[in-house]
C-alpha cells in the first residue's frame, strides 16, 4: 500500500490531503491486523496530539471473525487515518469514527472495506464537528466482490460545521460487482438546529452549554455499543471545549 | 411582577407587536386569546428571547430587570419559563440530563450548590409523578417520539422542575385529548399557584379555563390588546366569537 513516492493531488485518496505536513511523516508504516476466523477483536485509538499524525492500518477479518474499530481524530494538527479492511465470508466490521476540528487543520479519514466473500457485514459511522477554517473528509470505499453475494454495508456519515468557514467533504462510494447484496449510505452535512439550542437554552442553559450537549450527543453516534464508549466519548468531549 | 410596556415587535421585517401593554402582578393568572395571526406566540417567543423576533419598541420589566436586555438563558434564571406550542425535539439528549443540566445552570446564577444526581431523580420523580408522566421517557431523548399529548406533558414536568416565577404556555392545551388537558390543568395550578408566582396562558379555547381559571382575560387581535375582563370574558368569546366581542 504504502510507497516511497509522496502522493499528489491527483491521487484520489489524498486529494483534500495537506500534503505538506504529511511529507515529513512519509513514507507510512502500514499497521496490520489479522483476526483470525470466528475471532473477536477490538481497537480504539485516539489521535489528541498536537503534532500531525497520519496512519494507515490494513485489517484482514478471515471467515466469521469480527472487528470492532473506533476512531477519535481530534489532534491539533493534520490528522489522517486510512483503513482498509478485508472481510471474509460471514465477517464482521464495525467502525465509528469521530473528528473534532478547528484552526486551519485538516482532518481525513479514508476507508476501503472490501467484501470479498459472502455474508459479510460493515458498518461505518462518521460524525465530524468542524469550527474555524478547518476541513474535514471522508473518502469511503465499499468493495463488493463478484460473488459476494449476501453483503450488508452501511455507512452513515455526517458533519456539522460551526462556522461557515469550515469545509466538510464526504463521498461514500459503492463499487458493487455482485447481485443480492444490501449496501445504503446516508450523508448529510448541517449545522446545529437554532431551534433546539433556543429550546436547551429557554430552560437556562448558557449557549455553549447547549451547543456542547448538542454536540455531544451528535458525536456519541459514532461510539455507541464500543468496548470503551464512555472513554472515548469523554475523550471527545474533552476535545469539544477546545472548539467551543 | 411583569410589565410589558407599549411592547413593539418585528418576525422577519414585519411588525406583529404593535404596542402592546400589559401588567401581571404576583399571585395572578392571566389569559390571552385571539384569533389566528393576533400575535399571541410572537409574544410568547418575544419575551423568552427567541432569535428572530425582534424588538422595534417599547419595554418589558420582570422583577425589577430589562427582561429585553438579558440572553434566553438568563431570563430563564431570572424565574421565566416558556412553554411551547411544538416541543422541539432534541435528538441523543436526554431529558434528564437535560434538565439537570439546566436547573444547575440556573442554581449557579443564584449562587446555589449544584443539586446531587440523587437529589434530582427524586425531585424528577415527584413532578413527573404528578403529571403522570413516566419516569422511564424522561430517561429517552427530549421529545423525540413523543406524541403530541407527551410532549405538552413533558413540558409541565420541565416547569416542575425548574419551578420558575412565571409561567408563559403557549397553547399548552393544543394537542391535548380530555384527559392529558385535565392533568396538565391540575399540573399547572399545582405547580404555579401561589402568591409569588404568576401565569400568562395563550390558548384559542376555553376548555384549559375550565381547570386553570384566570384571574384576568384579554384578547390580543392586531398586535395589541383590544379588550380586558375577568374569567368571565373567556366564556363570551367562546359563545360570541372574537369579533363581536372584541369590536
Amino acid at each position: 500500500m504504502a510507497s516511497l513516492a509522496l502522493p499528489t493531488r491527483k491521487d484520489e485518496a489524498y486529494r483534500y490531503a495537506d500534503l505538506a505536513a504529511l511529507a515529513p511523516l512519509w513514507p507510512l508504516a502500514v499497521q496490520e491486523i489479522r483476526v483470525a476466523a470466528g475471532a473477536t477483536d477490538a481497537l480504539a485509538i485516539t489521535a489528541r496530539s498536537d503534532a500531525a499524525e497520519a496512519r494507515e492500518l490494513l485489517i484482514t477479518l478471515e471467515d466469521g471473525a469480527s472487528f470492532d474499530l473506533r476512531v477519535l481524530n481530534a489532534g491539533h494538527a493534520y490528522g489522517r487515518i486510512a483503513v482498509t479492511a478485508v472481510l471474509g465470508r460471514g465477517a464482521s466490521f464495525h467502525f465509528g469514527a469521530a473528528q473534532l476540528g478547528g484552526g486551519t487543520q485538516t482532518l481525513e479519514i479514508v476507508t476501503e472495506v472490501r467484501h470479498l466473500q459472502p455474508d459479510a457485514v460493515s458498518r461505518q459511522v462518521v460524525r465530524s464537528v468542524l469550527g474555524g477554517q478547518a476541513t474535514g473528509t471522508y473518502l469511503g470505499k465499499v468493495h463488493v466482490a463478484r460473488g459476494a453475494i449476501g453483503t450488508d454495508g452501511e455507512q452513515s456519515i455526517r458533519a456539522m460545521l460551526l462556522n461557515r468557514t469550515a469545509t466538510a467533504n464526504a463521498r461514500p462510494e459503492l463499487e458493487i460487482y455482485a447481485d443480492d447484496v444490501k449496501c445504503a449510505h446516508g450523508c448529510a452535512v448541517g449545522e446545529l438546529d437554532p431551534q433546539g439550542l433556543f429550546y436547551l437554552q429557554s430552560r437556562g442553559l448558557p449557549p455553549a452549554e447547549a451547543k456542547k450537549l448538542m454536540l455531544h450527543a451528535f458525536i456519541a453516534e459514532a461510539f455507541v455499543g464500543a468496548p470503551d464508549s464512555e472513554a472515548l466519548t469523554e475523550a471527545a468531549l474533552a476535545g469539544l471545549e477546545n472548539l467551543l | 411582577m411583569l410589565t410589558i410596556d407599549n411592547l413593539s415587535a418585528t418576525v422577519a421585517d414585519k411588525p406583529i407587536l404593535k404596542g402592546l401593554s400589559l401588567n401581571i402582578n404576583a399571585g395572578e393568572i392571566h389569559a390571552i386569546m385571539g384569533p389566528n395571526g393576533a400575535g399571541k406566540s410572537t409574544l410568547g417567543y418575544t419575551l423568552g428571547g427567541r432569535p428572530g423576533y425582534e424588538v422595534t419598541g417599547g419595554s418589558v420589566d420582570f422583577d425589577g430587570q430589562d427582561l429585553l436586555a438579558l440572553e434566553p438563558h438568563e431570563r430563564a434564571a431570572t424565574g421565566l419559563f416558556l412553554g411551547f406550542q411544538y416541543p422541539v425535539e432534541i435528538p441523543g439528549v436526554s431529558n434528564l440530563q437535560f434538565l439537570r443540566e439546566a436547573l444547575n445552570a440556573q442554581r449557579k446564577v443564584h449562587g446555589e450548590e449544584p443539586l446531587s444526581g440523587a437529589a434530582f431523580i427524586k425531585l424528577a420523580k415527584e413532578q413527573a409523578g404528578l403529571l403522570r408522566f413516566d419516569m422511564d421517557m424522561l430517561k429517552r431523548p427530549v421529545n423525540v417520539g413523543f406524541s403530541g399529548g407527551e410532549k405538552k406533558r413533558a413540558e409541565m414536568v420541565q416547569m416542575g422542575i425548574l419551578a420558575p416565577k412565571l409561567a408563559i404556555l403557549d397553547e399548552t392545551d393544543s394537542g391535548l385529548d380530555i384527559d392529558a388537558l385535565r392533568i396538565c390543568g391540575e399540573g399547572i395550578n399545582a405547580i404555579m399557584r401561589g402568591p409569588d408566582k404568576a401565569v400568562l396562558l395563550i390558548t384559542h379555547y376555553q376548555r384549559l379555563l375550565d381547570y386553570v381559571k384566570p384571574d384576568f382575560v384579554h384578547v390580543l387581535a392586531g398586535g395589541r390588546i383590544v379588550k380586558s375582563g375577568g374569567a368571565e370574558l373567556a366564556l363570551q368569546l367562546e359563545e360570541h366569537g372574537y369579533e363581536a366581542v372584541a369590536a
